[in-house]
């Protein structure tokens, strides 16, 4: 071993003769950070670096296949998937990789929130931290675009719809996101430049502003209840502690996050691993009218809101909620930039992140089910329940029969399968009378259309006579209001 | 060490002028290379009508009565569009020569809306936006019916201006 340690040596010495990166890099490698930052809390933002970094070389090594051009991508992703060496484990740890960097990104972003760490004197950190969360995103969407498959057209479709929405400029976004007025070849090449190169030139470069900012302000120290920070103070004190009693952050603090980098990695490795690359999932080919588009699951939450947002107000806060929102958070250190940094003396701060978890999480949740899509085949693939059409007399079979060709189980269940736009049928008779029945069909109302006009009479009869005898055996049908009889007055 | 005050006056003159038209010129060369890519980046922009006349079909393909899937190829198609040269659009024949052509994608976000000829809706799978065979808005979050095509019956072919994609800015 002292053989080959002795000629390594020489060439670092060498190298450093002539670049002085030692020299200049150690001093920010061991600088001292309070010592109880060397915790598990302060590994997310140096994860969501690594899978950054392993992003850049699973993405580089894509773009070595890829045909950024509309009527190539396609075959060329399914050449990775399919013949190219490593092609299929490369996409799946490109795509688990971006799915694991937008997680371990918003539990940095959350744990920072949770720590006071934006307050003064870290206001830009955490605002080039925001633009970072954007372009991330931004990143996830474009990159979902290069998929070009049935998603990828139909999410440009529903982003396209967005912009659209806008006041006057409307038309002219649209324009520009698609680089011509439809979806085709050129928007394909644009999405590619944005994805490889605009939006990674401006990750690299926050980046860079993000940990030059770390590296000049210092780690933010564990905040203690009623340590507030004071603009007068904050510095001074930060670095008698740091100083008093610091620890290097190589090798002391780093430690931990390494093994936070080596743990994400590998995890996303395993995943890509065990779940493989995701799609390309159909053609995009607009003519084939039966895609059922979903987005990845990281804008879940926002397909689910636009179906469950009254429509009245979708526009508003799509164009006005949004960008408020992102304002907010990008203005967050300049209004609460100083004062107590312990979540424990943060009561709105917790709330406000279990809040938004809990929408997110909830939104995501019912994106995934998403209850109010129609089920679009039910008519022709889901079984009518053996128990609903046993011992039915012929006019209640016609009647299931038309429950099934009318497509009304592409948004109602029976027997737990079928659409749940609408309320299950099972127990229908329970509810609604044979008139209610009747009118409801008719007219429709809540979310159901009105089928008078496409259900004869005779239809409409046989289709009833089977929905009065959807209820539970032991269960009495449903009874019309009776109104009251007034009572005579006494006396 | 060399500051102007050390220098003859000419000599310190030349200097600042340099300076300003190191700026001036630096300026210049940013704006002129600034303008083309700005103007090539919001090309699309220009002339954006997007639309132009396609023929669709004859008249005799689409049968009275019926709602049938029609395709056509985006007129502003370029060679390398692949199956996204691909535009398709409903078309119910009421009787005769009149017709009704909606686009496919949903009024609500521009997803692709399905035809059910038993109960005559359209719907969507997206976010469960349906419309009747007429194309007026029947349930769910679409602010309005169906995009409908302008179209023209000549010489026994149905015709529609279209070519841009449909949406609340710009419908069909």
């Amino acid at each position: 071993m002292p053989t080959l340690l002795g000629p390594l040596r020489s060439v670092i010495g060498w190298l450093e003769v002539r670049t002085g990166f030692a020299e200049a890099l150690t001093p920010a490698v061991t600088h001292p950070v309070p010592r109880r930052t060397a915790s598990w809390w302060y590994v997310f933002g140096s994860a969501t670096l690594a899978l950054f970094a392993l992003q850049i070389a699973t993405g580089i090594c894509l773009a070595l296949v890829y045909v950024p051009a509309a009527d190539q991508a396609y075959q060329s992703l399914q050449y990775l998937n399919d013949q190219a060496a490593f092609g299929s484990y490369l996409r799946a740890v490109h795509f688990w990789g971006s799915n694991g960097m937008v997680l371990v990104m918003t539990l940095h972003m959350l744990q920072v929130f949770l720590f006071g760490a934006y307050k003064y004197p870290r206001e830009l950190t955490w605002i080039a931290g925001v633009l970072l969360f954007l372009c991330t995103l931004g990143m996830a969407f474009t990159g979902q675009i290069l998929r070009w498959d049935q998603d990828a057209y139909w999410g440009l479709g529903i982003g396209a719809s967005i912009a659209a929405r806008a006041p006057v400029v409307g038309s002219l976004l649209v324009h520009v996101l698609l680089g011509g007025p439809i979806i085709a070849g050129r928007t394909l090449s644009r999405f590619f430049a944005l994805h490889v190169f605009a939006i990674p030139g401006i990750l690299i470069a926050l980046t860079g502003l993000h940990v030059w900012l770390v590296l000049r302000l210092g780690v933010n120290e564990w905040p203690m209840p009623g340590r507030v920070v004071d603009r007068e103070t904050y510095r001074k004190r930060y670095e008698d502690d740091v100083h008093r009693d610091g620890v290097p952050f190589f090798p002391v603090a780093a430690r931990k996050d390494m093994v936070g980098m080596g743990v994400v990695v590998l995890a996303v490795l395993a995943c890509a691993a065990i779940f493989g690359p995701n799609g390309p999932h159909g053609v995009p080919d607009p003519t084939i009218t039966d895609a059922s588009p979903r987005p990845d699951f990281y804008f879940l939450s926002l397909f689910a809101l636009l179906a469950l947002l009254p429509p009245w107000t979708e526009t508003v806060i799509l164009l006005v909620g949004m960008p408020l929102a992102i304002a907010l958070l990008l203005a967050l250190p300049l209004f609460a930039g100083t004062g107590e940094k312990s979540w424990r003396r943060r009561p709105i701060a917790v709330l406000s992140v279990l809040l938004v978890l809990l929408v997110v999480t909830t939104l995501a949740a019912l994106g995934v089910m998403s209850p109010w899509s129609p089920v679009m085949d039910a008519g022709t693939a889901l079984a009518t329940p053996v128990a609903y059409v046993q011992g039915r007399a012929p006019l209640e079979l016609q009647g299931a029969l038309i429950v099934q060709n009318k497509q009304c189980r592409n948004c109602h269940s029976l027997g737990g399968e079928g659409g749940r736009r609408g309320p299950a049928l099972d127990g229908v008779a329970t509810r609604l009378t044979r008139d209610q029945l009747i009118r409801q069909v008719l007219q429709g109302g809540g979310n159901m259309p009105a089928y008078g006009k496409n259900l004869a009479p005779a239809e409409v009869n046989a289709l009833v006579a089977f929905l009065e005898t959807l209820r539970p055996a032991n269960q009495a049908p449903a009874r019309a209001p009776v109104t009251p009889r007034p009572v005579a007055r006494q006396g | 060490m060399c500051a102007n005050h050390d220098l003859p006056p000419s000599s310190a003159a030349r200097r600042g002028f340099l300076f300003t038209l190191g700026v001036a010129l630096s300026g210049l060369a940013a704006a002129l290379a600034g303008i083309p890519i700005l103007g090539y980046i919001f090309g699309p922009v220009r002339g954006r009508a997007g639309q132009a006349w396609i023929r669709v079909g004859s008249v005799e393909t689409f049968p009275e009565g019926q709602t049938r899937l029609a395709t056509y190829d985006n007129p502003f198609r370029v060679a390398w569009d692949g199956p996204t040269a691909k535009i398709a659009c409903w078309v119910r024949r009421i009787d005769g020569d009149q017709f009704q052509v909606f686009a496919v994608n949903c009024a609500h976000l521009g997803c692709p809306v399905r035809w059910f000829p038993q109960s005559r809706l359209f719907m969507c799978p997206c976010h469960g936006g349906a419309y009747y065979e007429d194309g007026s808005r029947a349930s769910g979050p679409p602010p309005r019916g169906l995009f409908e095509y302008e179209y023209e019956i000549r010489d026994g072919q149905l015709w529609v201006r279209g070519g841009q994609l449909p949406t609340l800015a710009g419908p069909v």
